[in-house]
């Protein structure tokens, strides 16, 4: 089995740390990069920014968070929120991204996904995926899980796949910002119909959570942004419980 | 103090990699002027993305050369990545393309499966502890400060075949299979995974080749 990567998750609306609960209702948190910082000390394998406001050009937005944030942080980076085109993307690997997270623009205009990969490979496309529960499938979503798609989001991971996604960013919608655990269906369902890594978002509340996502989900990574954010959990305590569980995960040496 | 030079030539992420090396105290210039490379104390091949574009990049402004004449120069030269990939003699992605040739061998596509059923990820993206081959020393490598098991951060679909395993300094193992995680031949080091990606024990190995003699 490959390695689980243990990744933080910042939403900004820069300058700040925001966190909502399903992605709505947002609180402002402080400064992303004491907190990027914060987690890369504790041994975060990745570090996730989103603009939730999709505010890529303006000052002081999150291209000048991610430069101050490669400062001290040497793990990878992903960013995502409002990058259109291959333009965009080029901007946020210049200021020290490794990776880039798509949505709206993608669903809008799936073969941008093809022009990312091709341009820069495609283990810098993430295609990222809001996922709400329907009953008896999940659609996605996009602007923060507001906008219907109308697309099946089993259909649309095995699209993005062919397309030349190298990764997928998936969220619960439902169970973002709840703390009430992944939606391992959701996840399962996605693992079973792709190749390529899938990073299971949103619903992580305590230790246990993470069992059923892998273990049963299949997750490649997953994301956490509550739990870490109100200290409830530390990234050390969450791979100390991996590594006790036997789930795979990057041994951390500190200092 | 150590002045390393960073070759760019439009490929990848190039600011993680000047900031990791400032990290370690040295001064990095990113340069695409090959009489500064060829003149440099030490240099930095970094590199994500496909190799024919790669070698295209160098190719177009003579870096090729500069990266050659540097090298035989004796200096430390380390490769990062596809940046390593291309000191070898050619690689079949996307068709067959020639390399450096820096390092006898080539690069082959990960493959995803030995026997039809089980079938790897790729591309191979994540965290790998180093193995070190049984008749390798890492103490006078960039490895040095490393100790076996320890994690690094590998991003790739290709991976390094060198002709002499000797020449392959470090490997990992991902989902079964031994990937080329070094390789070294004399002042010539590449690594497969980003050392300016891979926390503390990635700024140790960059440390290492900032002292190097």
């Amino acid at each position: 089995m490959r390695n689980v990567r243990l990744i933080a998750r910042l939403d900004v609306k820069a300058p700040n740390l925001v966190k909502g609960i399903q992605l709505e209702g947002l609180r402002k948190m402080g400064d992303p990069n004491e907190f990027a910082l914060k987690y890369y000390l504790q041994g975060a394998d990745e570090i996730f920014y989103a603009d939730i406001v999709a505010s890529l050009y303006e000052r002081n937005s999150l291209l000048d968070i991610i430069e101050r944030t490669t400062d001290r942080v040497f793990v990878p980076i992903t960013v995502g929120g409002g990058l259109r085109n291959i333009d965009d993307v080029a901007a946020a690997l210049r200021v020290g991204a490794d990776k880039v997270s798509v949505n709206t623009a993608a669903i809008k205009r799936p073969e941008v996904i093809s022009e990312i990969a091709k341009r820069f490979g495609s283990q810098c496309m993430v295609l990222s995926i809001q996922a709400k529960n329907h009953g008896n499938h999940w659609e996605a979503y996009y602007d923060n899980g507001r906008e219907h798609s109308h697309l099946d989001v089993i259909e649309w991971a095995k699209r993005g796949e062919e397309l030349g996604a190298g990764e997928i960013m998936l969220t619960s919608v439902d169970k973002e910002g709840t703390a009430k655990g992944f939606d391992v269906e959701l996840v399962k369902a996605v693992t079973d119909v792709v190749t390529v890594p899938v990073i299971a978002s949103g619903g992580m509340g305590r230790l246990e959570d993470i069992n059923p996502v892998i273990q049963k989900g299949h997750a490649d990574a997953v994301a956490m942004a509550h739990v870490l954010h109100y200290n409830q959990l530390s990234i050390s305590e969450i791979r100390d419980h991996c590594i006790s569980k036997k789930i795979p995960v990057r041994t951390f040496m500190k200092g | 103090m150590s002045v390393v030079v960073i070759v760019d030539y439009g490929m990848g992420n190039i600011k993680s990699v000047q900031r990791g090396v400032e990290r370690t105290g040295a001064t990095a210039v990113l340069s695409f002027d090959p009489d500064e490379i060829i003149n440099a104390d030490r240099v930095i091949l970094p590199g994500v993305g496909a190799f024919e574009d790669g070698m295209k990049g160098l190719k177009q402004t003579g870096l090729d050369d500069a990266i050659c004449q540097f090298c035989n120069k004796g200096n430390p030269l380390l490769g990062i990545c596809l940046g390593m990939q291309m000191l070898l003699q050619q690689s079949e992605e996307f068709g067959i393309h020639r390399g450096l040739g820096l390092i006898d061998g080539e690069v082959k596509k990960i493959p995803q499966t030995e026997d039809g059923a089980f079938k790897r990820k790729i591309p191979h993206i994540g965290w790998g502890a180093l193995k070190r081959p049984q008749q390798q020393l890492w103490n006078s490598s960039c490895l040095k400060e490393i100790e076996e098991g320890e994690f690094f951060y590998f991003v790739h679909s290709f991976m390094a075949v060198p002709t002499n395993p000797e020449n392959r300094l470090a490997h990992c193992i991902y989902e079964g299979l031994s990937v080329t995680a070094a390789i070294q031949i004399e002042n010539i080091t590449g690594v497969q995974f980003h050392p300016e990606k891979s926390g503390e024990a990635g700024l140790k190995i960059l440390k290492q080749f900032v002292m190097m003699q």
